[in-house]
């Protein structure tokens, strides 16, 4: 795949304009939140995988998790989207409390996730999983199904966002053939793609840089700005650092499942809760996190 | 050895009523287990409780045939309500284990003397099947063509049988190749990714869960009508396994691969067991290595041979794909 014109990665003027008076300490208020968490926690067995306090998600803006292995990241984006079950807590999405709420329903209020691992449906073509992801599909019940007049203007028009997303992401050429016979890279703009075909307010991208060549990195952040930059609302796990300073408008770190520090870019290098986190805390300083029992 | 008895026989079997039967019951199994993933262990229990539906309202309640025929289906719907329920929610497995155990535990409930007055118990129940016969438009006598014969009252319910599995065919085919039938190939490929796309997986599964069943259940309608008599014996779990068979043979998540399956299997089946006793007759095997009362197990033992032999070069059966067979692991 070849990347004549590589997309300029930046971080949005307008998004952190917003939040430039917002400081930069755990828990902040946003100016437009549109997710919400307070208290949210989990545990397996022993293990705290997640406890936090309150996290504000920015409307508009791209806002990256980080944080270590095993800080509870993916947990917190299984909570929040519905597949997994939080202990305790609330958050709502969009002023609409999503506690408890199964992740279908999640994701038809406009909040979808991608995989770590990516989840494209081998026996679908690539077409076929763009056409799954389009919502208030009439055909999608059992008896109208039996009735194609009733759903075939409805499919065709879905088609056609297929065809231009798939085009947008440079699938156009491989969409009649299965999604089983995808590269891991081209999985991940299909999966990237997929979620955009069900118009979705807020995506959550769990690690959509991990395994693609450099090459498609460039062009899947040029992606995710664009997005950011017609409104949308993006929420990201990364582990690449350039990746996260270079597109986030936001950065949340966790550490033991806990939100540890949240600032703009700049600010999280230099925090010293982030480089604890990281690098293990010293001892002999009074002041640092309290590790989890 | 008379090849042409041998033939006739295979062939006759191959597109007889009971072919027509099981042709049936497998596209109700190829919606679940071919196109959403479900893996149904218990399809007899569908066709035994359609089959009893029927039975039961005419036989010992002196209802219609019609009003048996709704009493079989409601009967299916909410076998399937029933399993599907506490099971739809977990993993594949537990659906697998809870049928395979529902269908035998059908079977001996049904044959209890407990339930004796109402299903006839270890007897079954007979003489429900008049009305049917009596639809018939075919005048007596016997039909034929080259080497096959039929009586009229084969013929009747050969052509019905055929003749719904030609209209489930074609409800089916235009149900998967829908965008519900893209929903449930999601959730076989993957529920958790159907899942986050906003579908209701449950709601899906229960679906089809419930419209394979009512397949089947129409399948033990017609195997009742056909041997004018239901007994819980002939509903035994190994028709399942059958189904299984003839699915894989043809191809599953394939209309036709039911259909080719069943004709094949049951062509074959007879074949084995025709060709047996002939050569038994004709001395050509000894009778002290099989006798005649033996073929019967003879001829599966060959068929599950052939069934090896099918996973080992044609896993995906006649009308399946390698290709995207492959592609489903990863």
């Amino acid at each position: 795949m070849s990347d004549d014109q590589a997309p300029t990665v930046r971080a949005s003027a307008a998004a952190g304009r917003r939040l430039a008076g917002t400081a930069p300490e755990p828990g902040v208020p946003k100016p437009d939140a549109l997710l919400v968490l307070d208290g949210v926690t989990r545990s397996f067995g022993g293990l705290v995988a997640v406890r936090v306090d309150h996290l504000e998600v920015q409307r508009g803006a791209i806002t990256a998790l980080i944080g270590p292995n095993g800080a509870g990241k993916t947990t917190l984006f299984n909570i929040v989207s519905g597949f997994d079950r939080a202990d305790g807590g609330r958050w709502w999405f969009d002023g609409r409390l999503l506690t408890g709420r199964p992740a279908h329903r999640v994701a038809r209020d406009g909040l979808v996730r991608t995989f770590q691992l990516t989840r494209v449906l081998p026996r679908l073509t690539v077409r076929e999983n763009m056409l799954l992801a389009a919502s208030g599909q009439r055909g999608e019940q059992l008896l109208p199904a039996l009735l194609r007049p009733l759903w075939h203007g409805q499919e065709r028009e879905a088609g056609h966002r297929a065809d231009e997303l798939l085009e947008r992401f440079r699938l156009g050429r491989l969409r009649d053939d299965h999604a089983g016979t995808l590269s891991g890279g081209q999985r991940k703009l299909l999966e990237l793609a997929r979620a955009l075909m069900a118009r979705p307010v807020m995506v959550l991208l769990d690690e959509p840089m991990a395994g693609v060549n450099p090459a498609l990195t460039q062009s899947l952040l040029g992606h995710i700005t664009e997005l950011r930059d017609e409104g949308m609302t993006v929420c990201f796990v990364e582990h690449d650092m350039d990746v996260v300073m270079g597109i986030s408008d936001w950065v949340a770190v966790m550490a033991d499942g806990r939100l540890v520090a949240e600032g703009p870019p700049h600010t999280i290098a230099r925090n010293r809760a982030v480089v604890d986190a990281y690098l293990g805390k010293r001892h002999d300083e009074p002041g640092t996190i309290q590790e989890e029992p | 050895m008379d090849f042409s008895v041998i033939f006739s026989d295979a062939l006759r079997s191959g597109i007889g009523p009971i072919a027509a039967v099981y042709a049936l019951a497998a596209m109700g199994l190829n919606l679940h287990f071919g196109y959403t993933g479900l893996l149904n262990f218990g399809q007899v229990g569908f066709m035994l409780v359609g089959g009893y539906g029927l039975a039961v309202t005419v036989a010992t309640y002196d209802g219609s045939m019609w009003l048996g025929v709704l009493a079989g289906l409601a009967c299916a719907v909410v076998l399937a309500l029933l399993l599907g329920v506490p099971t739809l929610r977990l993993r594949a497995d537990y659906l697998a284990i809870t049928t395979i155990a529902a269908g035998e535990t059908l079977r001996l409930f049904y044959r209890s003397s407990w339930a004796e007055d109402v299903t006839g118990g270890v007897f079954g129940l007979q003489r429900f099947a008049s009305d049917f016969y009596d639809l018939s438009p075919i005048p007596p006598g016997t039909y034929g063509v080259w080497l096959v014969e039929f009586n009229a009252r084969d013929l009747w319910v050969l052509i019905v049988g055929w003749g719904l599995v030609a209209v489930v065919g074609v409800l089916l085919a235009l149900l998967v190749h829908s965008p519900w039938g893209r929903v449930v190939r999601s959730i076989r490929d993957d529920e958790t990714a159907a899942r986050s796309l906003g579908k209701n997986v449950y709601w899906y599964k229960m679906q089809s869960l419930v419209l394979g069943g009512v397949i089947g259940a129409v399948a033990g309608m017609l195997q009742a009508i056909q041997v004018q008599s239901v007994n819980p014996d002939s509903f035994d779990p190994a028709v399942t396994f059958f189904l299984y068979t003839l699915l894989v043979l043809g191809g599953a998540g394939r209309i036709l691969g039911p259909v080719i399956g069943s004709i094949l299997f049951w062509f074959v089946l007879t074949f084995l067991d025709s060709a047996l006793r002939q050569a038994i007759d004709a001395g050509y095997i000894s009778s002290d290595l099989i006798s005649t009362s033996e073929i019967g197990a003879v001829r599966f033992a060959l068929v599950g041979l052939a069934l090896i032999l099918l996973i080992v070069f044609r896993p995906q059966g006649i009308l399946g794909s390698r290709k995207e067979m492959l592609l489903s692991e990863r």
